[in-house]
């Protein structure tokens, strides 16, 4: 697809390209490796989980996808376009988006205000002087994405006020905001309550079946859950591809990941 | 829209005060603090809303107040224009906007204290300027004689008329602020305070909006300004010094930043605080050039009780009651 393709086009690459191809990425900082030649295919609508203890590589991973750092050597494609060194926000333009481990959200606001701020950022209108109605577009779909993650009750609370679950639960409908194509989450599940996490991984498992994403969790049960396919690392490689069940099953990830993370 | 009964009292009580009051109380106090409050309101909605504390406000409302001066009438007839008001007042007010937004495109490459530095120069910069120059600004003695004009045929310096005069734009730049504080650009505005890099992550032109935010915030301070130049008559460049620079700063903080309220309360407990801490000081025996201290010890008190002013003592007094302190009722809870 190229820059000047028409919206409608989306649709089509997406059913055809794959969501995120990975070619060789490499990524060192210094003497460290910390990705070395990670080649992954995701296609469209997939749901993937990164598995792998700290240090894996799993937050590079996703900072040389969303622009953060420029691999070191490799390819990127983001539904069959090169975004290798495509700048960050050019990438989320094209429909990429993450959440983060550490919230970063807007503190002094309510949560749909939060919400409303997300969606309004590739809308028209950001310096509009009126209020808006609650007929607006932007405001329907922020209205809409309170009620995905479940925080209807907390619509006029402000994000100081709700609770670390609820700051990942907002985190989540930010990340959702404005259309995305392709959600990258980083570690969703992290200081949640059991309770929490059950909310979790219903959220996730409502999404749109279209929209793919991969989950870096180092829940297993969460991550099994809501993935259809599997990804663990191990010193920055891929270390084994397969299905939850397989994964699950499978006596070296065991010994790695459930051994201890410092196997 | 439940409407809080703070406001129906607050609102009955002002619009009736001439009934009863002095026209030292009408003209001086409550003249005083509205305009007080119109300029320190710019710097709140700058400093509550976008993180940006800006020094500069006493100088748009100074810039509006001398350009009233030069293209309306003034007794320096030969500089004053002498244009009619629809033409000198929309013109003060479009010059204290780029102004203002020149002063934002400057200030918009620094931040936290450096913001102050900066809007502080040219604070600083702009008094000297009014000063030194004769041709345009009358140098040290600025403009007498300006007067509002005499619109529907009221005289606008008469005590009553100028208390209604500046309590209507007084309530007009407080619910405007508090309107805004809900629009796009508001909400905006405040996420940028909370996280700039998330805001431009997000789709937003960082710069863009701060730099508006001087641009919008500049209207009630330039009004105040006028008001403030109507008031006395005249302006000159001690009305824009550096000392009343900080005195608007002193004003929103002792009211509190995180409302439009607290630009009104703060500039009421300032203005009482000066027209009557002479005689305070006096009476303890100092002599009377010494007023500045109290207000200085009354700054230090409520920075150091409350760094959110006297609406952050209120919020503190709510919360540790679980009352509403002013109806005696359970409040709702947040």
């Amino acid at each position: 697809m190229t820059r000047g393709a028409m919206p409608g086009d989306r649709a089509f690459s997406a059913g055809t390209a794959n969501a995120l191809e990975l070619r060789g990425v490499t990524k060192t900082f210094g003497a460290l490796s910390a990705l070395v030649d990670v080649t992954i295919t995701i296609g469209p609508g997939e749901k993937r989980a990164v598995l792998g203890s700290n240090g894996a590589g799993k937050t590079t991973l996703f900072n040389c996808i969303t622009g953060d750092f420029l691999p070191s050597a490799g390819a990127i494609r983001f539904f069959g376009e090169d975004i290798t060194s495509a700048p960050a926000h050019e990438r989320i333009r094209r429909g990429l988006r993450r959440t983060y481990q550490i919230s970063l959200l807007f503190a002094g606001l309510s949560v749909i205000d939060n919400v409303y701020l997300a969606c309004k950022g590739v809308a028209r209108g950001r310096f509009s002087l009126l209020r808006p109605s609650r007929r607006e577009a932007v405001m329907e779909s922020a209205e809409e994405l309170v009620r995905t993650v479940r925080l209807e009750d907390s619509r006029d609370v402000k994000v100081s006020d709700l609770s670390y679950g609820q700051q990942r639960q907002l985190e989540i409908a930010m990340a959702l905001s404005g259309a995305p194509r392709f959600i990258l989450f980083d570690e969703p599940a992290a200081g949640l309550s059991p309770g929490e996490r059950q909310d979790l991984v219903g959220i996730l498992k409502g999404l749109p079946s279209h929209m793919g994403y991969i989950i870096i969790e180092h829940d297993m049960d969460v991550a099994l859950q809501v993935s259809e396919s599997v990804t663990m690392m191990h010193n920055g490689r891929i270390f084994k591809e397969g299905k939850p069940a397989e994964i699950e099953d499978d006596e070296e990830v065991q010994e790695l990941y459930l051994g201890g993370g410092n196997a | 829209m439940r409407v809080n009964p703070a406001y129906w009292v607050a609102g009955a009580v002002l619009l009736i005060l001439p009934a009863f009051a002095s026209d030292f109380v009408l003209y001086q106090l409550f003249g005083w603090t509205f305009i007080l409050g119109m300029i320190a309101l710019s710097l709140m909605f700058l400093a509550g809303y976008g993180g940006m504390v800006s020094l500069a406000q006493m100088t748009v409302a100074g810039v509006a107040g001398y350009m009233v001066a030069i293209f309306g009438e003034s007794a320096i007839t030969d500089i004053s224009q002498g244009w009619p008001w629809y033409v000198s007042i929309p013109l003060a007010l479009l010059i204290a906007a780029l102004f203002a937004t020149a002063t934002g495109w400057l200030a918009d490459r620094t931040e936290g204290i450096y913001t102050i530095m900066i809007t502080l120069a040219i604070a600083a910069a702009f008094f000297y300027f009014f000063n030194q120059n004769y041709v345009i600004f009358n140098g040290f003695s600025g403009f007498n004689g300006v007067l509002p004009p005499e619109l529907f045929g009221v005289n606008w310096r008469d005590p009553i008329a100028f208390y209604y005069l500046t309590l209507f734009w007084a309530a007009a730049w407080y619910f405007g602020a508090i309107y805004v504080s809900r629009s796009p650009f508001g909400l905006a505005l405040q996420g940028i305070r909370d996280n700039p890099r998330r805001m431009a992550a997000l789709g937003y032109h960082v710069t863009a909006h701060k730099v508006a935010a001087y641009a919008v915030a500049a209207f009630p301070a330039a009004v105040g300004g006028i008001l403030l130049t109507w008031q006395s008559a005249q302006i000159s460049p001690g009305t824009a010094g550096i000392g009343p620079a900080i005195d608007i700063l002193i004003v929103a903080v002792i009211g509190g930043i995180g409302h439009p309220v607290g630009a009104f309360i703060g500039a009421f407990i300032y203005v009482i605080l000066k027209t009557f801490a002479i005689d305070l000081i006096v009476f303890v025996g100092l002599g009377s050039e010494r007023f500045r201290l109290l207000i200085g010890l009354g700054f230090l008190a409520v920075v150091f009780w409350s760094p959110d002013g006297v609406l952050g003592l209120w919020e503190k007094l709510k919360r540790s009651r679980g009352l509403n302190p002013l109806l005696r009722k359970a409040g709702r809870r947040p």
